[in-house]
Formats: structure tokens, C-alpha cells, sequence
């Protein structure tokens, strides 16, 4: 390593930096999960101090727990989440491997085709969305919003997966043809567990903005057997009174089962974005 | 066991001909080497073979059966490939077993010619063993075993020395010549390494721009190259060019001399010049010289010589070596 490049005062440096990013970042979130401990009172004379035993309270909990219905806007959320990744990341690898193992006219424009998503927010055909939906009887139900997110992860999921497919080894998909393996075999087989570290990377963007969504759970599911937890903890939040200890104890709540899914991605993850980044 | 025919393979990328017409006639239990510079259209014409990918046009027939619309699994055929492309997540034994699983063979027969297979490479200590825990030269083994286990009309191998180190790609050479005698199979072999090619074809198939350039057995390749471009190819250090008109020698373009056919001497000799740089290899001395009749002029001297640069020497070639070619640079016989 070079001389530079080990400088203490530089490293230094970039820790610091880092580091700073760090608080910036985590701070909404310490916030959150401190005041959501705190009686109201305490919310508003003090809201950076720590609960103290005379300021603490689940009275924001209990809330939640008591109204509505909680644990069922917790499952929607998670149906949601879940069958979305999964069929992105199905959908997106399958639409990844025949733009980047097969030559087939039209390939490149396909890929920009499919790409476009990329740049087009979906929110700009949110009328025409629920247009669509309203006709095919889909309104108010957790299949319109997983229909809605698969389209909406699609474009990035196939834009980064066709570029790690095509470092995968040709000698080994060929050896796999050579041997009888189909060409599912070979995808399923061969191909998929090599790019693994990319259908992690895919599976948390795609994750993180589907479950804090709040556009499309309003407009086309909000019903009280629909609604999933970004909306159910609307709920708190009056044009006049807004009930602060339930809004912030419904987000850090919330905050968990994102946690779980990010642990269980991230060891991938790393790997994934190293990896692109080296090569 | 295993007989080849192309004829007149043409296989094109877009506007880009990479193939131009092959015609090739392998026998039964021959070895043929392709030989070729990079991106003379070597491993494709492998490839087409193999049928992974398809010719633009043309035939290919293995044991005398158009194969040109059968997958490459139907084939008949095995290859081994540069990268090893050992299945990852396979061990040992199933990266071997695996195309005769396919292929809905019973598993004791599996087993059967695994252990016969493995026995043969000495690679029994490693069949419960992931690629992953293998080391460059044993994975080649695994990779050239799972090919002999699907007993093949053709074994096809695509540079399968190039990723080794030097000592390794010597050893795993014998292996192949000594796995070609014992099978008596049918291999054609691709590497742009005219070591390899000199020394385990049959038969050497020499290509260049997507056109074979020539085809016979090494010797016949050294001793009577057909133009130019095999004479140049085949043979190192590579054989000297001289324009004919520079030595007066009439109805020739060109005058081919290769560098262990000259002589070197400080007193006398045909060419005068000057040594600009020597090599000293132990066995050979390269000598590098500029004389005023021919340019620069390689010579490789047997055994240990102490020329130096500056020094003023005379070349004298074996007039019975030299080769001529005309105009449209092939050899004049």
C-alpha cells in the first residue's frame, strides 16, 4: 500500500467523515425510538432528552396496540414486502438472463426498454393505475399493491442483475449445456446461486421503499383489512390533533421487521456491492 | 469410435465472418490440434463443433450422422474447457457424474466409471471435495475426468493448459498424450501454444483470419510449410524472411531460412554483419544480427557460444533448408 494512501492523518479524516454520517443518519431514528418512551409532555418540553423514570411512558403502545388493528396492518405490510421481492427478483433475473446470455434482435433496445422504469417514476401513472384497477375489481385489496411494486422494482432489479450476469463464467453455462442441463437448470442451478450477492443488493432497494410506501397503500388499498403500517400509523396524525406518542411508537415499531429482513440480506449485500465495485 | 467431417462451416457475427469455409476430415482416434493466433476463429469452429454455437451455414458430421440440428448434449461428445467450469456447488464426484445423470444412466453404472475414471487421474482422495478446495492442476484433472466418464465419440478441449503454470501445463501435457494412447479416442484440441501443438497432435490444423492456412502432421508442417504465414507460425524462434531480389534468387518472392538452419562463423561465411544482441538459454544461444545483405537475421546456435554485440560474424545458411515462395507468398516446391 502506498504511503498516502496509509496516512494516519488521512484515515483519521475519512473516519471522521463517516462517522458524522453516521450520527446525521441515525439521528431521525434515535429520535423516534427515545421519544416514543416519553409521556407527551416530556415529547414537547424535552425532545432530545433520554426518558427519565419520571418522563417515561408505553402510553404510545398501549395505543397502538389497543387501536386498531396492529398486528393485521403488520401481516399486510409483510405479504406485501415479502411476495413483491420475490417476484421481483424472480421476474428480474429471469428477464436479466435472456437479455444477457441470449443475441436476439432487438436485445439492446429490449434492455433500455425494460430499464426505463429506472427514470419514470410510476407515481406519474397513478391515475391510470387505479383506473386499471378499479376495472379489474382489484381496488382494496394486498394483490393490487404487490402488482403495483413488482412493477414498480423490476427496471432496477433487471438493470443490475443483467450486468452481473454477465460475468458469470460462458465455460460453465456451456459446460452445463454440454452435460443436458436445461436452460431452466442452468439458470436455476448454475446461474443464480453465482449472482447471489446481486439478488441481495436487489432484494433491500427494492425492500426498503416498498415497505415505507405511503402513495399507493392510500389509493388503492385503504381499506381497514388492507391497510398496511405507514398508513395504519396515519391514523395518529389528526389536521388538528396529532397523537404523537402512538405516531412515533407505530414507527419504531415498524422500524423491526425491516431490521430482521436487512440482517438477513445484508451479509450479501456487502459482498454485492464490493463486488461490483472492484470489477 | 469417432469420426469428424465439416464441410464448408461458415459462421458469422452480424457482418463479421469469422468462419470462412472450413473443410476438415478427422479419423477415428486421431489427435488434431487447432493452431491458430488469437481471434483466428479457433475456439469458434470448436465451439460450432460441440454445437454450442451454430454454424451460418454448413455441415457437421460426427461417425457419419448430421449432428448440425442435435444438442450439444446429444452429441456425443465431452470438453474441457480453459476456466475448468467445474460446477461450484458439485462435489467431485457429482461435477463427474453429472452428464451421465442426466442422461438417466443407472447410478451403479455412475459409479462405475467414476471410480474408473478418478482412478485413472489420481484423483480418488478428492471425490467428497468441493472445486472450491482444489487446487489449479486438480481441478483440470476433475474437468478432463468428467469428460472421460461420459465416454465420448470426441473429447473436444478448448486451451486447457492455459491457466496453468509452466511445470503444471508440462505434467498435465504428458497426462493428456498418456490418456490418448490408453483411450485410443478421438480429441481435437485447441491452443494458440505451438509447443502443445508440435508436441501431442496427429495432426495440426493451422488457421488464420477464419481460414485453414494448412493441415498435416508436425513434422510435415516444420519441414514443408505451404506459405508464408505457416512457415512463420510454426517454429521458434521464428523463421527469417529475406527478400529474394536481396540474395539474387530469381522466380522467388520471398526466401525462408529458419534460425537452427544457419551457421555462424568469425572468419568466413555468405552474409557479413554486425551481433545487436544475444540470448543465452544453456542448451541454445540465440544470436540476433544485422547484415548488409539480408536485415535482421535471427540464428540459433546449439549449446554455448560467446558471441557478443559488436561482434563481426559471417551467417552461412544450409542451402538444403531453405525455403521459397512466390509472389502470393506460398512455397515454391
Amino acid at each position: 500500500m502506498s504511503k498516502a494512501r496509509s496516512a494516519p492523518v488521512r484515515a483519521a479524516f475519512i473516519h471522521l467523515a463517516l462517522i458524522a454520517y453516521t450520527l446525521v443518519a441515525l439521528f431521525p431514528v434515535f429520535l423516534t425510538l427515545v421519544n416514543s418512551f416519553k409521556s407527551r409532555s416530556a415529547i414537547f418540553s424535552q425532545p432530545m432528552a433520554l426518558p427519565t423514570p419520571s418522563t417515561f411512558s408505553l402510553i404510545g403502545y398501549q395505543t397502538v396496540l389497543q387501536q386498531g388493528d396492529f398486528v393485521g396492518y403488520f401481516q399486510n405490510s409483510l405479504i406485501v414486502t415479502v411476495a413483491s421481492i420475490a417476484l421481483v427478483l424472480l421476474f428480474g433475473a429471469m428477464a436479466a438472463f435472456a437479455l444477457s446470455e441470449y443475441r436476439f434482435r432487438g436485445n439492446t433496445l429490449m434492455g433500455l426498454y425494460l430499464a426505463l422504469g429506472i427514470m419514470i417514476p410510476i407515481r406519474l401513472g397513478t391515475v391510470a393505475i387505479l383506473q386499471g384497477m378499479v376495472a379489474a375489481g382489484l381496488v382494496n385489496t394486498l394483490t393490487s399493491l404487490i402488482l403495483v411494486y413488482t412493477a414498480q422494482g423490476l427496471p432496477l432489479a433487471i438493470f443490475i442483475l443483467s450486468e452481473f450476469m454477465r460475468t458469470v463464467s460462458d465455460d460453465l453455462k456451456s459446460a452445463g449445456r454440454i452435460d443436458g442441463l436445461s436452460e431452466y437448470a442452468i439458470f436455476f442451478r448454475l446461474v443464480l446461486p453465482l449472482v447471489r450477492p446481486a439478488m441481495a443488493t436487489v432484494a433491500v432497494f427494492t425492500m426498503i421503499p416498498i415497505w415505507n410506501d405511503l402513495w399507493f397503500p392510500l389509493i388503492l388499498a385503504p381499506g381497514e383489512s388492507t391497510k398496511t403500517v405507514t398508513l395504519g400509523a396515519q391514523m395518529f396524525i389528526g389536521q388538528f390533533v396529532t397523537n404523537w406518542n402512538a405516531v412515533l411508537s407505530a414507527l419504531s415499531l415498524a422500524i423491526l421487521p425491516v431490521m430482521v429482513l436487512y440482517v438477513i440480506f445484508s451479509r450479501q449485500l456487502i459482498r454485492g456491492i464490493t463486488s461490483g465495485a472492484v470489477k | 469410435m469417432g469420426s469428424l467431417q465439416l464441410k464448408s462451416i461458415r459462421k458469422a457475427f452480424g457482418p463479421h465472418e469469422v468462419l470462412k469455409g472450413i473443410d476438415l476430415e478427422v479419423q477415428d482416434g486421431e489427435f488434431v490440434i487447432f493452431v491458430g493466433p488469437s481471434g483466428c476463429g479457433k475456439s469458434t469452429l470448436l465451439r460450432v463443433i460441440a454445437g454450442l454455437e451454430d454454424a451460418t451455414s454448413g455441415s457437421v458430421r460426427i461417425d457419419g450422422a448430421e449432428v448440425i440440428n442435435t444438442p450439444p448434449a446429444k452429441r456425443g461428445i465431452a470438453m474441457v474447457f480453459q476456466s475448468y467450469a467445474l460446477y461450484p456447488h458439485l462435489t467431485v464426484k457429482d461435477n463427474m457424474g453429472l452428464g451421465l445423470k442426466q442422461a438417466g444412466t443407472e447410478k451403479a453404472e455412475i459409479d462405475t466409471r467414476v471410480a474408473k475414471a478418478s482412478g485413472m487421474l489420481s484423483l480418488d482422495p478428492y471425490l467428497a471435495r468441493r472445486p472450491a478446495e482444489l487446487s489449479g492442476g486438480q481441478r483440470q484433472r476433475v474437468a478432463i475426468g468428467r469428460a472421460i466418464v461420459r465416454e465420448p465419440k470426441l473429447f473436444l478441449f478448448d486451451e486447457p493448459l492455459s491457466n496453468l503454470d509452466a511445470a503444471l501445463r508440462v505434467q498435465t501435457r504428458l497426462e493428456i498424450a498418456g490418456l490418448h494412447r490408453r483411450l485410443k479416442a478421438t480429441m481435437i484440441y485447441v491452443t494458440h501454444d505451438q509447443v502443445e501443438a508440435m508436441t501431442l497432435a496427429d495432426k495440426i490444423v493451422v488457421l488464420n483470419a477464419g481460414a485453414i492456412e494448412q493441415i498435416g502432421s508436425p513434422m510435415e508442417l516444420y519441414n514443408k510449410p505451404a506459405n508464408v504465414f505457416v512457415a512463420g507460425f510454426i517454429g521458434s524462434p521464428q523463421m527469417n524472411f529475406i527478400p529474394a531480389e536481396k540474395l539474387s534468387q530469381i522466380g522467388a518472392k520471398t526466401i525462408g531460412v529458419r534460425p537452427e538452419h544457419i551457421a555462424l562463423s568469425r572468419e568466413s561465411g555468405d552474409w557479413k554483419g554486425k551481433v545487436i544482441h544475444v540470448e543465452h538459454l544453456g542448451a541454445d544461444t540465440i544470436v540476433y544480427l544485422e547484415t548488409e545483405a539480408t536485415g535482421l537475421l535471427t540464428v540459433r546456435l546449439f549449446g554455448e557460444h560467446a558471441y557478443t554485440p559488436d561482434d563481426v560474424v559471417f551467417a552461412t545458411p544450409d542451402r538444403a533448408s531453405l525455403h521459397r515462395f512466390d509472389a502470393n507468398d506460398r512455397a515454391i516446391v
